[in-house]
């Protein structure tokens, strides 16, 4: 007699007409392949945990993102921020669609000169730019986007030491009916700041005002907020034009769009809540065409998009390391991946999807990282079928500011493969290695010996 | 280790429990183990019952058996000890 393929026993109490907030349908499905490439075959080539980027999505997102303003919107420009995402290789996916650069520190600025973007396509923004940061970014005539007042007045420093017009921006912080609001970046709308900032700028004559700048916020998921924005910086922008007959070239709304994720505590899928690229440029552009500019002084419109675009493009494919029942008799799922590198699990329940075949049947189960700590929990309730060491899982949308913010602790970081638009897998960085590590360090001589 | 004999069964993997009204439900191997200890079966039978059938080793079901009449417990699916009876009446 041929055995049955044996799953491990479960079961599950039934809560008539509760709805079950721990997971969906959808979840259970198995996802086996990513762009063409089979999930064992991804592990058995590139190891467990690896991060796994899928170039199709990243331009489908871009050109689907890019459409839905151009259809709007007659001048519209993306700049990649850079610390969603500053792999090399993911930036200039972006740039060969045509992004520029938003870069918020020196470092960033760096990667983007030498990603091969123009200096005049970067946008240096952040409050902490330092002095031979802030030179290079005038010499290489850089959008400065300015952030505080400190930052106005070293820049007019520099101008009048390098002999050089700096194209500068300032950012703006305003209420946007938003809770909490953003108010420590730039300078406020409401109180009167950024107009004052502003005519400090114009009077002075030592800078040019090329544009002003807003980042409202992060995983909004209200159009609306935008329409606000676009308004109030459409009034500063008239308001110069009034007052110093001087067009501000471009309107920069910043980025904050809420990607497919799943806040955590919210009952709805981040797949079915999070609004349309066409529903944000729908209520920005609007609020920008209908402001009062005639139509030659329209300002460029600046989209600093960062998770929208590449969150879903990423995936963390992992391995069961064990399972535990716990003391109040729930399942503990322990996994090769924790919280060092998935920062994001601790915003997001990320959708998780096992990579083979089960029954139907599932487990509420608390999904564990490997770390010895007890803060490193990556889905406090998931519905999964019943897994077993060695099984393996793809969690999704891992791509924005998991490879930026991962943490190098207790174990080394695994590596991210590109898969390109021929469904062919690239390793655009390699899994860390003692040495990665120990490179930087450096042991003084008297500790060198040691004898136990 | 004895289930509670009036436990209803569907072969849908229904579980349900008549006298505090709890439904459940359970995997195929889940329903073939719970009518095997309704039969009385001790642990030792119904790992023989499985093996014979199933793609799997001693040790894993050992394992996976214990964690599930520890889950039947808990859902106070088995006849429990005479002071235990009591306290739940
Ligand atoms: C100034 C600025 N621009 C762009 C972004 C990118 O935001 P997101 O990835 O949410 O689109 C950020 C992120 O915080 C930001 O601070």
């Amino acid at each position: 007699m041929k055995k049955i393929q044996y799953e491990r026993p479960v079961i599950q109490r039934l809560n008539a007409g509760v709805m079950n907030k721990f997971g969906t349908k959808t979840e259970y499905a198995p996802v086996t392949e990513i762009d063409g490439n089979r999930v064992k075959d991804l592990i058995t080539k590139f190891g467990s945990p690896l991060f796994v980027l899928s170039e199709k999505t990243m331009r489908q997102n871009y050109k689907d993102a890019n459409r839905a303003f151009k259809n709007r919107y007659p001048k519209v420009q993306f700049a990649w921020s850079y610390k969603t995402n500053y792999m090399n290789a993911v930036c200039n996916v972006y740039h060969q669609e045509g992004s520029w650069a938003e870069a918020v520190s020196g470092f960033e600025y760096q990667k983007a000169l030498k990603n091969g973007v123009p200096g005049n396509k970067i946008i240096f923004n952040g409050p902490d730019k330092t002095e031979s940061e802030l030179r290079a970014a005038i010499y290489n005539n850089s959008m400065i986007h300015i952030d505080h007042l400190d930052e106005l007045y070293l820049i007019k420093e520099l101008a009048t030491e390098m002999n050089k017009r700096p194209r500068v921006a300032i950012r703006v912080n305003m209420d946007t009916g938003i809770y909490p609001m953003w108010d420590r970046f730039g300078f406020n709308y409401e109180n009167g700041q950024a107009w004052d900032a502003i005519n400090k700028i114009m009077l002075n004559d030592k800078m040019d005002l090329v544009g002003l700048h807003a980042h409202i916020g992060t995983f909004m998921l209200a159009p609306s907020a935008y329409a606000v924005a676009a308004t109030k910086l459409s009034d500063l922008a008239l308001g110069v034009k009034l007052k110093y007959k001087k067009n501000i070239q471009y309107i920069d709304l910043g980025g904050g769009f809420a990607s497919k994720n799943t806040l955590k505590g919210s009952y709805l899928q981040g797949a079915d809540s999070s609004p349309s690229f066409d529903q944000f440029a729908e209520a920005i552009t609007t609020a920008i065409l209908n402001a009062g500019f005639g139509e030659s002084d329209l300002p460029l419109l600046i989209l600093e998009t960062g998770r929208a675009l590449v969150d879903d493009a990423g995936y963390l494919l992992g391995s069961v390391i064990s399972n535990k029942r716990l003391a109040d008799g729930r399942r503990a799922t322990i996994m090769d991946f924790g919280v060092n590198i998935m920062f994001t699990s601790f915003w997001y329940d990320h959708k998780i999807s096992p990579a083979q075949e089960f029954s139907q049947y599932t487990e509420d189960a608390v999904l564990y990282g490997p770390l010895c700590m007890n803060i490193d929990v990556i889905r406090e309730n998931v519905t999964l079928p019943p897994l077993k060491r060695n099984d393996q899982v793809v969690v999704h949308c891992v791509g924005a500011y998991n490879m930026t913010q991962w943490m190098q602790f207790i174990s080394l970081r695994p590596a991210i493969v590109l898969i390109d638009l021929e469904e062919k897998a690239h390793v655009i960085r390699k899994r860390e290695t003692l040495q990665t590590i120990e490179s930087e360090e450096v042991l003084p001589a008297y500790l060198k010996e040691i004898k136990l | 280790m004895n289930i509670k004999r009036n436990i209803a069964l569907s072969d849908s993997g229904f579980v349900f429990n008549p006298s505090t009204g709890d439904s459940f439900s359970t995997n195929p191997i889940g329903l073939e183990i719970i009518r095997l200890l309704q039969e009385m079966k001790t642990a030792e039978q119904v790992k023989k019952a499985i093996l014979a059938q199933y793609l799997t080793d001693d040790a894993t079901f050992e394992k996976d058996f214990y964690d599930f009449v520890n889950m039947l417990n808990r859902f106070n699916l088995m006849e429990t000890e005479e002071k235990d009876e009591k306290a739940t009446n």
